[in-house]
């Protein structure tokens, strides 16, 4: 053979318009997963705040006293961008528990014809999911 | 031009669809398998593009193609491009039947496989319009224009449309894609009988044409070369599954198969069976493979 040309990466993501289902679910999944082992961090750190109130600290929030773990999830509780940040992660452990069913079925050969449909399928409970929990979710948001 | 060109009022249009499912599709109406339903729905799929196309009318207009064009060999085309090339369509004509009359008439150094003209010998899988198609199995008129050819994805190009398919070769040769029962029934002209019902298991995974359209759409395959593929991994299903090869042997194949870069690589995107032009149900197989090799792991008695 010849010189041959490669024509590199760009086949790959630059032709994301021509992705089919099964690739979007693989996508997908791969991310929501990594971003549930991100959250597992940061939860990890926020619920280590009854370490220290176990030991006494106190925090002010809103010009109340209170014990270093309440006042630690009352100051996040409070924010905004965290209530939003919320209903994202709620979006992401959905659709990666419906789609990780949907998976557990193809692996055991069960609905293989249907792959792309069980995908939409999670993808539009997803976002019904996730549109219903908006109001609980933002409740007394901003106080 | 193509040999395949038929008057239209003399013949009907040619299907190669049609062609290859007819004798199976009537023993297997009955049983109506998935795998029977997925094609049912391909063929009703095909009528109604058919139909498009006959309302739209694309007889006596012409075909807008545009190729790929690359040779590393001719400093003009050292720099990859596409060529654009409006083909007089015929009704019936597929990509391949463009691109021959794109080279027979317009420029006789466009390059590109082809052999049978009948989705039998694997040679013209190109990216046509975003996906892995056969040249000769593709009608022009199912797909929208500019009609967009590319060699295809994840091979090297050797030139225009033609890919260094080695590899891929290799991969097909490394399952050991032959029949290795030793133990011959006796006689000398005795034959080594399958049930039906294991042919109809093995059918459809002996169909292939090693056209590599699935391996080409693998984006698993594109990010690890030594993962066997889905063609390779059918091949060994193919002949792992085949009952009359002793245990020994299917052991044997599965070793092969579940190393490192064998079935466990494969993470079901299903890109394989959307493209492969002889509708094997690829994932299905390898997936099959996977449950096989971790029951033949997990035995104990
Ligand atoms: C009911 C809940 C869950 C189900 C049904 C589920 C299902 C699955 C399945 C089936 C896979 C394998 C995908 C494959 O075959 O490639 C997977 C991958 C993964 N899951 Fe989950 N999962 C769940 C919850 C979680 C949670 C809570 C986390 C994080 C703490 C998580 C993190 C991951 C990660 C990181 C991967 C690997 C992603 C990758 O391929 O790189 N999952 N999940
Ligand atoms: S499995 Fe299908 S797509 Fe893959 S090489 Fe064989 S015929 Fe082509
Ligand atoms: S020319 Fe033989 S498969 Fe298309």
């Amino acid at each position: 053979m010849s010189q041959s040309y490669n024509r590199g990466l760009i086949e790959d993501f630059g032709r994301w318009k021509e992705f089919s289902a099964g690739m979007w679910a693989w996508i997908f999944h791969k991310f929501t997963g990594w971003i549930l082992i991100g959250y597992l961090f940061t939860h990890i750190a926020v619920l280590s705040s009854a370490i220290a109130a176990a030991d006494g600290q106190t925090i002010v929030v809103g010009g109340e006293t209170v014990n270093a773990y309440t006042g630690t999830l009352q100051g996040l509780e409070s924010l905004f961008i965290v209530r939003v940040m919320e209903v994202g992660l709620l979006a992401v452990a959905v659709f990666h528990i419906l789609n990780g069913c949907r998976l557990l079925m193809v692996d055991l050969g069960i609905g293989l014809e249907a792959q792309d449909k069980s995908f939409y399928a999670s993808l539009v409970l997803t976002g019904i999911i996730v549109v219903a929990s908006v109001p609980t979710f933002m409740q007394g948001v901003g106080l | 031009m193509s040999t395949q060109q038929q008057e239209p009022e003399e013949a009907p249009e040619t299907d190669p669809e049609a062609a290859e499912v007819p004798p199976e599709s009537h023993e297997m109406k009955a049983q109506s398998s998935p795998q029977q339903a997925r094609l049912q729905r391909k063929q009703d799929g095909l009528a109604a593009r058919e139909r498009a196309a006959d309302e739209t009318e694309l007889e006596g207009d012409t075909v807008h193609i545009k190729v790929f064009r690359y040779d590393p060999e001719v400093e003009a085309k050292q720099e990859p491009r596409f060529d654009d090339f409006y083909v007089p369509y015929t009704r019936g004509m597929t990509v391949l039947d463009a691109l021959i009359y794109a080279r027979d008439e317009f420029d006789p150094s466009l390059t590109f496989r082809h052999s049978c003209r009948q989705a039998i010998c694997g040679s013209d899988a190109f990216f046509v319009n975003g996906s892995q198609r056969l040249g000769c199995k593709t009608q022009l008129s199912e797909l929208s224009q500019p009609v967009r050819i590319e060699p295809l994805p994840h091979q090297e190009v050797v030139k225009d449309l033609v890919v260094d398919m080695e590899h891929f070769y290799d991969q097909m040769h490394s399952v050991e894609p032959y029949f290795q029962q030793e133990d011959l029934p006796a006689g000398e002209l005795a034959e080594q009988r399958q049930t039906r019902e294991n042919r109809e298991k093995v059918k459809m995974s002996t169909r292939c044409i090693w056209c590599a359209a699935c391996m080409s759409s693998c984006n698993i395959a594109a990010g690890d070369n030594q993962y066997l593929g889905p063609a390779a991994i059918n091949k060994a299903y193919r002949f792992a599954m085949d009952e009359r090869e002793d245990e020994e042997i299917k052991e044997h194949r599965l070793r092969i198969i579940e190393q490192e870069h064998g079935v466990w690589r494969c993470q079901t995107q299903f890109s394989c069976t959307e493209v492969c032009p002889k509708d094997i149900p690829l994932t299905e197989h390898i997936q099959e493979l996977k449950r096989e090799a971790v029951k033949k792991n997990l035995k104990f008695w």
